[in-house]
Formats: C-alpha cells, sequence, structure tokens
C-alpha cells in the first residue's frame, strides 16, 4: 500500500456541524409519502432557518406598517428595520454605499430594471450585447427585448463540453460595439463558476459595463462587489435561505445616479405636479410603491444566518459533499454527468440512459428525493448538450452524505423500473 | 413503490420502449405540434382525415415514458375510429385523470387507457398524458398554433 498523501490539518472554523444546523430548518424533517425527505433542489429555492422565519413573523406580529411615510412609531421602526436589512445587504456584497442596493422582487425584476433603465438609454442601433451560452432564461429573454426594440445584435459566448466559458472567444467578440456583457455568476442548470472578475476587467477595457446574475453565485461564492469590480449584481432572497418575493439589484452609484426610473408611482418621486416630476434619488427612486417590507427583513435575517455558519465553512462543506456525490452517482449504471467544468458550484446535472429526466424525477420523488427534473429555464444550454432536460440535485450545507446515499439508492430503484 | 408500479404498467414502459405508429405518414392531411413548456415534452401529431374518419395517424417527437406510452395507445385506439368517437375517448380519459383516486375506472369506455389511472396519484403528470390527446383534438378541428399545456 502506498502511503497516503497528508491532508493539511482541517482549519476547525472550516468545519460545520450539520446536525445542529438542520434542526435550523424545520421542513427538513417533513415526510414525503412516508419517507424522509432529502431535498435537492436547493437551485430552484432553498429552505428557511427559524431565524427567517421568525424575524418575518416578527415583523407581521409586531411591528407592522408601511415604510417612509407615517409619522407614527411603528412606521418609523418599521422604516428603520427595513433599511437597516438594506445596510446588512450593503455590507454582505461590500457596496461602497447603501443608496448602490436596490430592493427587488428578485433577479428577474433586476435584470428587467437594468435592461430598462440602463439599456434603453445607452444600446442603440447596431451595439452589442454579449451574453453567455449559459444563461437562464431571465438573463437572456430581456436582452433579446432590448435588442429587438433598438436594432442591436445579441452576441453569445460559446462554452466547451464540460460547460466552461470560453474566454479567448469572449476577447473576440468584444468591440467598441459592446455596450453591456451579461452573465450569470454560476449557471444554474451546469453549476460552472465564470471569472467575473476576469470578464469584468475586459469588457471595461472596452467601455462595455457587466451586468452579473448572481442568483447562484450568491447562495455559494464570495461576492464582494468592490473586488469583482462588475457594474451590477442581481439575486433573489428565495435562493439564500430567505424569503420569495424580495430580490436585490446592486449597482454601481454613479450609474445609478444617471439611470431614469423603472415603474412609476409613490415614493420614487422627489415632487409631483401635473407640469412635471422629478425623480428620489437611488435607491428611492427605482422602488416605486410599497415593497415587500417583511421579505427584506427576513432576508437580513437570512444574511446573518448565513454569517454565522460561516462563508468559507459552507464553501468546504459543499466542495466536499460534491466530490463524495460525484463519486456515490458513478456508480449508476448509464448515468452521464452533464456539465463537469473545474470550477463549479455544488450542482449535479444528470441524464440517466434515455430515460425521460421527469420519469427519473417521479420515481426520485416516491423515495422523498426532491430533485429538478426539466430544462432548468436554460433552453439553449439543454440544446448544446442535445439533451431535452436533466436531472438536477443542487446542493445546500444542510444536505448530509446520508442523503446523497439515499438518492443513489432511488437511481438504482429508476434503473429496476426501466431495466 | 406500489404507487409507482400502477403508474409504470408493463405496457406503458412497453409502449414507450416501442411506440405503435411512430414517425410520419406521407398521406397526412393535418398535422399539429404540441408542447408542454413546463417539462419540454413536444411532439408532432400526424393525421389522414377522410371526411368525418381519422384513416391514419402517427405521432413523433420526444417526451417522458407517460406522454409517449399515451401518444402511443391513443394512436392505436382512434385509428380508423370516426372523428366524433375520438374526441368523445378523449373527453372520457380526461374525465378519468382529473377524478378523484378512489373513482371506479370505466374500463368499457376507456379500453386500453384504462391502464393510465396511477397517473391519477401524480397530479404533476396529468398533462404528460394528456399532451397527444389535447394536440390530436386540435388537429381535428384544425388548429393552427402549437398546442400548449399551459
Ligand atoms: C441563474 C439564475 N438566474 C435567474 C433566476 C431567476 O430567479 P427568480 O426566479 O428568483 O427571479 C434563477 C432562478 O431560477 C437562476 O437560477
Amino acid at each position: 500500500m502506498t502511503a497516503l498523501v497528508e491532508r493539511p490539518a482541517m482549519d476547525p472554523s472550516h468545519s460545520i456541524d450539520v446536525e445542529k444546523i438542520r434542526r435550523d430548518f424545520p421542513v427538513l424533517n417533513e415526510k414525503i409519502r412516508d419517507k424522509k425527505l432529502a431535498y435537492f433542489d436547493n437551485g430552484a429555492t432553498t429552505q428557511k432557518p427559524l431565524t427567517v422565519i421568525y424575524a418575518v413573523q416578527r415583523f407581521y406580529t409586531t411591528e407592522n406598517a408601511n415604510i417612509h411615510r407615517g409619522v407614527h412609531f411603528l412606521s418609523q421602526q418599521a422604516t428603520f428595520a427595513y433599511e437597516r436589512a438594506r445596510g446588512r445587504i450593503g455590507q454582505f456584497l461590500n457596496a461602497r454605499d447603501n443608496s448602490e442596493i436596490v430592493f427587488v422582487r428578485g433577479t428577474t425584476e433586476a435584470i428587467n430594471l437594468v435592461a430598462h433603465s440602463y439599456g434603453r438609454p445607452n444600446v442603440g442601433e447596431g451595439d452589442e450585447i454579449i451574453i453567455s451560452h449559459i444563461e437562464h432564461h431571465s438573463n437572456i429573454v430581456p436582452w433579446q427585448m432590448l435588442c429587438e426594440e433598438k436594432g442591436a445584435k445579441l452576441k453569445v459566448v460559446p462554452i466547451n463540453e464540460a460547460g466552461e466559458f470560453l474566454f479567448d472567444e469572449y476577447e473576440k467578440l468584444l468591440s467598441e460595439r459592446t455596450k453591456i456583457v451579461a452573465v450569470t455568476h454560476a449557471s444554474n442548470a451546469l453549476g460552472t463558476i465564470l471569472p467575473i472578475k476576469e470578464i469584468t476587467a475586459l469588457a471595461h477595457k472596452h467601455g462595455a459595463v457587466t451586468v452579473v446574475d448572481g442568483a447562484q453565485g450568491v447562495p455559494h461564492l464570495p461576492v464582494d462587489m468592490q473586488d469583482l469590480d462588475c457594474d451590477f449584481y442581481a439575486f433573489s432572497g428565495h435562493k439564500l435561505f430567505g424569503p420569495t418575493g424580495v430580490g436585490v439589484l446592486y449597482g454601481k452609484k454613479q450609474l445609478l445616479d444617471a439611470m431614469p426610473p423603472w415603474e412609476g408611482g409613490g415614493s420614487m418621486i422627489q415632487r409631483v405636479s401635473f407640469e412635471g416630476t422629478t425623480y428620489a434619488d437611488p435607491p428611492t427612486r427605482f422602488e416605486a410603491g410599497t415593497p415587500n417590507i417583511a421579505g427584506g427583513i427576513g432576508l437580513e435575517a437570512a444574511i446573518d444566518y448565513v454569517n454565522s455558519v460561516g462563508r468559507e465553512a459552507i464553501a468546504a462543506y459543499e466542495t466536499e459533499l460534491y466530490d463524495y456525490a460525484v463519486e456515490a452517482i458513478g456508480e449508476v449504471p448509464g448515468l452521464r454527468l452533464i456539465g463537469t467544468a473545474r470550477e463549479k458550484v455544488a450542482v449535479l446535472s444528470f441524464v440517466l440512459g434515455d430515460i425521460h429526466p421527469h420519469d427519473i424525477g417521479t420515481i426520485l420523488d416516491a423515495e422523498g428525493v426532491a430533485v429538478r427534473a426539466g430544462h432548468h429555464c436554460a433552453q439553449p444550454t439543454m440544446q448544446f448538450y442535445q439533451v431535452p432536460a436533466t436531472v438536477r440535485a443542487s446542493l445546500a450545507f444542510y444536505n448530509t452524505r446520508g442523503e446523497i446515499d439515499t438518492l443513489v439508492k432511488a437511481l438504482h430503484k429508476v434503473n429496476e423500473v426501466f431495466q | 413503490m406500489s404507487e409507482l408500479r400502477e403508474l409504470y404498467q408493463e405496457i406503458i414502459l412497453e409502449h414507450n420502449k416501442t411506440p405503435r405508429n411512430f414517425g410520419k405518414i406521407e398521406t397526412a392531411n393535418r398535422t399539429q405540434e404540441g408542447y408542454n413548456p413546463l417539462c419540454g415534452d413536444h411532439l408532432h401529431v400526424h393525421l389522414y382525415v377522410n371526411g368525418d374518419q381519422i384513416e391514419e395517424i402517427s405521432f413523433e417527437g420526444s417526451g417522458c415514458a407517460i406522454s409517449k406510452a399515451s401518444a402511443s395507445l391513443m394512436t392505436a385506439a382512434i385509428k380508423g375510429a370516426p372523428v366524433a368517437e375520438a374526441l368523445e375517448l378523449f373527453e372520457h380519459f380526461h374525465q378519468m385523470l382529473t377524478a378523484e383516486v378512489d373513482e371506479p375506472v370505466d374500463d368499457e369506455r376507456l379500453g386500453k387507457m384504462a391502464i393510465f389511472a396511477g397517473v391519477r396519484e401524480f397530479p404533476m403528470r396529468v398533462k404528460c398524458a394528456t399532451l397527444a390527446w389535447h394536440t390530436m383534438k386540435a388537429a381535428v378541428l384544425d388548429g393552427q398554433d402549437p398546442v400548449s399545456t399551459e
């Protein structure tokens, strides 16, 4: 036997107590069709810890009021709590200023906001917008709509068989016609991580801005806006252990300052008269109407929770679990992993022989295993691999090796049914 | 596991593997595209309708076992049947799929389609079982736009 390579001692700050963490997520104790739930659909939405559930409950129980309008006590309390949440998000993203944090409904709304308020004034006929081949539909369609309206062109950076972004090809596509580069931080369908910092540096050289779809980046990766230097960054609270219906658009202050509003209505104005209206400064300019106040407060609680577990510890744990999972599912006859980039977040996308992913999903569900089966709102990615759909198990830090074993057993069962 | 066996019956698995009337027919005078945007099931149904008679029918496309088997069994069931009869069978089939789980199944009316009774336990899969039928219906009623289950 050869001597084992000595592993570096595990930094204790890099380990997490998964059993303790699981007690914080009540839904993980649910039984599905009499089977223990194994929840692997974290890419679609994550489960919520008690601290988030309580924060939302506490707001409605003791603090509920509208913000930015009442002089009464509760309205002040609610305003304070909501703005404190904004500040916490700013810290989390290492933004320079809290006015760079715009509350939105989610990633989709954030990208549409940029396409509308930055894209329309800055993109003209013959201009170009660059995206990657592995974008979610929400980072494709708004740009197609903008291109159509303006007579601009959409350029797509290709990927290789592993699902990696081809940087050289990207470089070739850039020109002085490029106005916007819109790319995902991590692909939801494959897990591929894109080199945002390098993509951004190169875009800036050509005078283009970058818009980053951070829906799958925020839950897994460092998100230091000053380090990445991207111009816009979008994410959804519900994929970061927070409530649905709330998300964030980060935008550099000087860009947001120059942008026209997105929706018109209450809150976003400075002064309204029938002769004309002047708009409030960002972020308020982009937040017309009553926002999801409880959602913002819940998102703050989610960020606090993630910070208390530790971002690095989460990343280390997920990497280890991912490696274990890749090896374990590799034993299932006929299984082919789709997306094998060197830099990945913990997403396992796969097909199994010629069994349709939907049938796999139904059989796994009967074993209590929750996965996503479908095109993951990334049809061009599916077309690249010439599959109509894949099965996706997307991991979170509350998943365990035991659950991976359950998944593998259930996959064997699929093979049995379809032998 | 028993509900799964109910769902994935031998006949369904067998039709999934070797679907009947799969491919194009040269003589078709109606072709309709059907699409389930939720899961990406996508098929074409081709028919040769003569008067009020479905003389030929075939399908092609990709989909899960339930949608493929349902399409295959549909073509076998309504080939040579009057249009009105095919639509009536769809009507009964649809009713059966959306009925309560414990409601008795009318084997006589449904014929082989009764084996899809297990789908009732899996409401998310009802659309898979009905895609080909919706598409066929649009074709005989001479629809133009692709049929979508959404
Ligand atoms: C990469 C990516 N972008 C965008 C979205 C859209 O997020 P939401 O539906 O929360 O707006 C998702 C979620 O499915 C995603 O995974």
